[in-house]
């Protein structure tokens, strides 16, 4: 009995580290090695055509003289105001929807519906919207209110703008689901506790909803960061080269633009290097403070 | 209770005011693709084109592949998720259900791959592939996408190690059910409502997909939805052809819009499960 199952255990084992294997290997294929080569050609300056030449760091260096990087640090960082704003909003939307009355679902799916919808797509739409002339935009501001709009897209000084309110739209369905998911499994019993202390509505949004949906902040603040250190897409439809004055690249537009127009691709993967060791310190950071906030049960 | 229906009253109220700012750039797109260009600069605009232009969408399709534009996004898609699906379910099997040596080292090293940035690998990935000439081909955005996301692991492993009773696999096992058959007959089925939500998403995030698509695709024929359809603007936003554009952006929503509705609850209960337990 014991040599059978241990001879079965054995099957089991291979079995197992066959299952396991494809990830692991996809690991190593797609993952670890283009990592540590990322590190080698950022020593290097190579076009992809003429032999590479080792130039040690001066690709980090020349990184750091270039003050598009900053540039596009700081609109990359600029856009992240968007990440609270949307937050509140959906925390918002979350609570009103969160009732049972006819309707209700309806809503919900219309609210969702630009999270599933191509950023391409959506991208190419706001353009249209925030056309500082025949814009709609533009138009409702003027005929309802009176106010000129700005030329949203053209001006360095609204671009960022423009680039925020488009990502509050096309996120807030999505965070909203997740707060609709968080406020469903807070227990009633912690709100009839408070109602018999006396607490009014305020009280218990502060004190009991507000910290029990923290693990969902968290998430979504950190997905958040980490996707805005990231957005591309729609950099690319509405800020063609970067925008007026480059006040419309994120830091992954840069590292495209220097990869796949210039070829320049040492001096790339050292500004990808750049990101990625922001974006590993941020989430760092973000781990470390989450036990001071976030409720754990 | 009387002011419990009052709230209600008003929450729908703002509901349906905000429904206007989420809904109207899309019925305002649809409405500017259905115009001649020359009126879309009326003013003040009209909501409903008159007269109504179809000719907008004949001229996007005769400009651009689009047909083979969405058969490339299909093909990836399909392949990408029916095999790597299959893959994901394998190893949060074992993962999820069993012991061996090295396990946690393993799982956290994977874990660890979800920090590395696609902007880190794209550049050495893209020199890999062009090594092996597949530059201007499909197999860069699939051939990565079969090995298993490590997100749709540890989704599905979450969710089997409390759906899958260790008792059931155990009962197989005596009854002289092998290592594969399990995860087939028992493992796979029970997996079903896991598998159906990261296929939503995949779904979602592959068709959706521009930056390595817009790296990898260069003849027109052999790009994917979003790259062509991206490229319709630089074709016509110099001759500010809006109608034409937003034609664009139409035929590149509709699609993903009819399968959200076919598969809403999967699309938006796989969100709200990956955010509370990922």
């Amino acid at each position: 009995m014991n040599i059978k199952l241990n001879g079965y255990r054995k099957k089991e084992l291979a079995w197992l580290y066959l299952f396991v294997a494809p990830p692991v290997l996809g690991f190593l294929i797609f993952g670890l090695t283009p990592m540590l080569f990322s590190i080698f050609i950022s020593f290097q300056k190579w076009d992809m055509i003429s032999t590479p030449s080792w130039v040690g760091f001066e690709n980090y260096i020349e990184l750091f003289k270039d003050e598009k990087v900053f540039k596009s640090l700081f609109n990359t960082v600029y856009l992240m105001i968007g990440i609270p704003i949307g937050m509140a909003l959906s925390l918002l939307l979350a609570i009103l929807m969160n009732r049972s009355i006819k309707g209700i679902s309806f809503l919900r799916t219309m609210y969702y519906l630009p999270v599933i919808s191509p950023i391409i797509a959506v991208s190419l739409l706001w353009q249209w919207i925030l056309n500082q002339d025949y814009g709609l935009l533009n138009h409702v501001l003027w005929n309802w209110f009176g106010i000129k709009g700005p030329n949203w897209l053209g001006d360095a000084a609204w671009v960022k703008p423009s680039l925020i309110l488009i990502g509050l739209w096309g996120g807030l369905g999505g965070n909203m689901v997740l707060y609709l998911a968080g406020l469903q499994s807070v227990s009633s019993t912690y709100y009839e506790a408070a109602e018999i202390d006396g607490a009014n509505g305020w009280q218990k949004f502060m004190r009991i909803t507000l910290p029990l949906l923290s693990p969902i902040h968290f998430f979504v603040l950190v997905m958040g960061i980490i996707g805005a250190f990231q957005s591309f897409s729609q950099i690319y439809v509405l800020a063609v080269d970067g925008g007026p004055e480059y006040s419309g690249a994120t830091i992954v537009y840069y590292i495209f633009q220097h990869a796949f127009k210039y070829f320049n691709m040492g001096f790339a993967s050292a500004a990808a290097w750049l990101l990625g060791i922001l974006i590993f310190i941020v989430t760092l950071i973000q781990f470390k403070f989450a036990d001071r906030w976030v409720y754990q049960d | 209770m009387k002011y419990k229906k009052m709230a209600d009253y008003w929450a729908l109220l703002l509901l349906f005011a905000g429904l206007i700012f989420m809904i109207a750039p899309f019925i305002w797109t649809l409405s500017t693709s259905l115009k001649a260009q020359r009126n879309v600069f009326e003013i003040p605009p009209k909501w409903i084109p008159d007269p109504m232009n179809f000719s907008n969408y004949v001229e996007v399709w005769r400009q651009a592949p689009l047909l083979n534009g969405f058969a490339n996004s299909l093909i990836i898609v399909v392949v990408v998720l029916t095999i790597g699906l299959l893959v994901a379910a394998m190893s949060a099997y074992a993962f999820g259900k069993f012991e061996f040596p090295f396990k946690g080292a393993l799982f956290l090293g994977l874990l660890g791959t979800m920090m590395i940035p696609y902007s880190v690998v794209m550049i050495p990935q893209f020199i890999g592939f062009s090594w092996l000439d597949w530059v201007d081909t499909l197999l860069p955005l699939i051939v990565p996408g079969l090995f298993g996301n490590i997100v749709v692991i540890f989704f599905i492993r979450q969710f089997i190690s409390s759906a899958l009773p260790n008792d059931l696999i155990e009962a197989a096992k005596i009854d002289g059910c092998s290592f594969p058959r399990i995860f087939w007959s028992i493992a796979l089925p029970v997996m079903k409502p896991a598998l159906a939500a990261q296929a939503a998403l995949g779904f979602m995030g592959i068709w959706n997909d521009f930056l390595g698509p817009l790296i990898y695709l260069h003849t027109p024929e052999k790009q994917t939805i979003q790259v062509l359809i991206a490229s319709m603007q630089a074709l016509y936003i110099g001759q500010s052809n809006y109608p034409i554009i937003m034609a664009a952006a139409i035929i590149a929503m509709v699609p993903v819009i009819i399968v959200f509705f076919f598969c809403q609850r999967y699309f938006i209960e796989s969100l709200a499960i990956s955010g509370i337990k990922g």
